[in-house]
């Protein structure tokens, strides 16, 4: 009877050690400790990204009382509306213009800080990082009182020039400079704190090999600091053209997408259909209509990307 | 190619003189190396010549052309960083021709010259790699193969074989002096390793603390060192210094080391410090190699005396023994055959014939 107990111990004992050993393996693996530690993102992804992104679809194949299953329906509607063209050719001219001058901006400025002595550079580092940290439906608002038409510090300056009155936010080219102004202002200082960490990054030496070699101050930015930059101008690039092709707050703000619908962009457009014309499926529709441009861009950026990081 | 010329060349960052006020003259051909403790302003004076620092007083001179104020483009040399400064993004064939590209050379030359140089230093098969895919050796090789195709005036060695294991540093080194062989251009190399300095240079330039400590070959600065950090710093294991004094004693000049070890001075050296104060404090300068087992021949001029050995490094060709002088630590280097053990007590042998005497306070050879 003893040997029976004891015999009873060493199985149950060897097969807790057994199962110890597989969560202890499990464990040491790193690929699964990775998952584990990733895990609560995955899940936050899955709850306020991948949910919503999969809802959305759904709700773009409703009709617009979300009674019946319409397929493609929405979408072969919004195709023949002149209407969505003109959104899809403003949010595209809106979102390449904002980004190619964020980054020329950001990278000129980058230039400037990084060469003021270390002292000095935090101070404006900080200086120049205050229109990205201020909440931009806050900033956009001083911006609308600048662009007033009758009594804004800008058209009051100008009339000292004999320049004016413009009406920024009425006259429909002035609008579309106007929203591009001002996500340009807002944005830019991302590209510059990208830029300067970049620039940091470049050796010295690089720079001062190149000065041996002849190289003057343009061939210097042309030969070295970009091409060492190419990645992080890539990432940055794409980054910036996600957040601005689905930019509301500002064009909301400064033009709620008029005059005539001349400043619509994608997301204040859906906005217009969907919840101010109450057609959410439409609305949907043509939020998700931003996808496919978004993903080839990424897919274009993002190979290069990688291939440059095969390369070196 | 272009003779160097330094006058009065000073360095000053705010209220430190990194550089104060050297001369040198470098000839057309030669190879000259700087060296010295870290800090001792030897890359700063490269960095100067190279134009990358500003000159805070005095003149350089390239080709007997003062430079001060000419860019590093436009002073027609070329140089060799620590980290070998190759461009990442350029293959190796790009890095070689950046400099003649951007003067905008013909094409068939520039590639003829890249051809040649990679050629002088057997990196034709690595020529359209990127930097990364090259080994530390093989980098070194193309920041050389940069500076090669140039055809400056001068070649600048800012420390370049710091980066690289031991075995492939004394590679390179033969591989630097090869090169020089061949192309004979002017150069000014920057080291901190003495071992470096010796075996490259035609002449060699001591640094310490911002000047000038000695300059010579590199016999001569082993064997007639000027001061005490030029004596000290030349040669490994380093000279040892032992507090001495000198005396008369049956009309004879003696060298007295220690209450019981004193020595008499062979003739020449004798004349040589006759005239010195009796009392003058000094430091008798003997390399570990004159301090070696004792034998049967002992030639004029060496003296032998007993002691204990502390310990003992046997390094295959010869064993080092340390050992204490009235505190004072001492190494020597003896035959591995000699029996040297850790505790055990040994008879030595000094040999007079090159000691160096130095006054303690000012660290002068006398």
């Amino acid at each position: 009877m003893a040997d029976v107990v004891v015999e009873h111990g060493r199985v149950a004992r060897t097969a807790s050690a057994r199962k110890r050993t597989g969560l202890h393996n499990a464990l040491k693996r790193k690929s699964t400790v990775a998952f584990f530690l990733t895990l609560p993102l995955i899940l936050l992804i899955a709850l306020f990204v991948l949910y919503p992104a999969l809802f959305s679809i759904h709700l773009a194949t409703l009709n617009k009382s979300m009674q019946k299953f319409v397929g493609f329906g929405n979408f072969t509607f919004l195709f023949k509306r002149e209407t969505f063209w003109m959104v899809v050719k403003q949010s595209c001219i809106f979102a390449v213009t904002a980004v190619f001058f964020k980054a020329l901006i950001g990278f000129i400025v980058a230039h400037f800080v990084h060469n003021i002595p270390a002292k000095g550079q935090r101070k404006w580092r900080g200086m120049l990082l205050v229109p990205w940290v201020i909440p931009p439906a806050m900033s956009t608002l001083a911006w609308l009182w600048l662009f007033d038409p009758s009594y804004s510090a800008f058209n009051y300056t100008l009339s000292f020039f004999g320049i004016g009155p413009i009406n920024w936010l009425g006259d429909a080219a002035w609008a579309r400079f106007s929203v591009i102004l001002v996500n340009v202002w807002y944005g830019a200082p991302f590209f510059l704190i990208m830029y300067l960490a970049a620039l940091k990054s470049v050796p010295d030496q690089l720079y001062e090999a190149a000065a041996i070699d002849g190289a003057n101050w343009w061939q210097k930015i042309w030969f070295i600091t970009l091409p060492m930059m190419r990645n992080i101008i890539a990432i940055t690039t794409l980054f910036s053209l996600i957040v601005t092709f689905a930019n509301f707050d500002i064009v909301r703000i400064l033009t709620s997408g008029g005059p005539l619908d001349q400043t619509q962009i994608f997301a204040t457009y859906a906005f217009r259909v969907g919840i101010e014309s109450n057609d959410i499926p439409l609305g949907a529709s043509v939020s998700l209509f931003m996808v496919p441009i978004l993903a080839v861009a990424a897919i274009f950026i993002l190979r290069d990307v990688n291939k440059r990081g095969n390369e070196s | 190619m272009a003779d160097v010329a330094l006058r009065k060349v000073v360095k000053r960052y705010d209220d430190v003189e990194a550089v104060r006020g050297i001369d040198l003259d470098i000839a057309d051909h030669e190879f000259i190396v700087l060296v010295g403790p870290s800090g001792c302003g030897k890359s700063t004076t490269l960095r100067m010549i190279a134009g990358l620092e500003d000159i805070s007083d005095g003149d350089i001179m390239i080709g007997g052309d003062v430079v001060n104020d000419v860019p590093p483009k436009d002073r027609d040399i070329a140089m060799v960083f620590q980290n070998y400064a190759l461009y990442p993004h350029m293959t190796v064939a790009e890095n070689m021709s950046f400099g003649l590209r951007l003067k905008h050379y013909p094409k068939a030359e520039i590639k003829a010259r890249v051809t040649e140089a990679a050629r002088l230093l057997d990196i034709t098969d690595l020529i359209d790699r990127k930097p990364k895919q090259l080994s530390g050796g093989q980098r070194q090789r193309v920041a050389m193969g940069r500076a090669i195709v140039r055809n400056p005036k001068v070649f600048l060695f800012d420390e370049p074989l710091s980066n690289l294991d031991a075995k492939l540093r004394v590679q390179m080194r033969i591989e630097i002096k090869k090169v020089h062989q061949k192309v004979r251009t002017t150069t000014v190399y920057v080291t901190h390793d003495q071992v470096e300095a010796m075996t490259l240079a035609d002449r060699v330039v001591v640094m310490n603390k911002g000047r000038i400590e000695q300059i010579g070959t590199p016999n001569e600065l082993y064997h007639k060192p000027a001061t005490r950090f030029v004596a000290g710093f030349i040669g490994s294991p380093a000279m040892n210094f032992i507090p001495c004094r000198l005396e008369d004693s049956g009309g004879k000049l003696n060298i007295r080391l220690t209450d019981r070890i004193s020595f008499p001075l062979p003739p020449a050296r004798a004349g040589r410090y006759n005239a010195l104060p009796r009392t003058d404090k000094l430091l008798l300068g003997v390399r570990p190699e004159h301090l070696t087992e004792s034998n049967a021949h002992l030639e004029p001029g060496v003296e032998t005396f007993d002691t204990v050995l502390d310990v003992t490094e046997p390094m295959g060709m010869e064993t080092l023994v340390y050992f204490g002088l009235d505190g004072t630590p001492v190494c020597g280097r003896v035959n591995p055959n000699a029996g040297a053990k850790d505790g055990a007590p040994m008879r030595l042998a000094m040999d007079l014939n090159n000691m160096h005497l130095l006054n303690e306070e000012t660290g002068v050879v006398l």
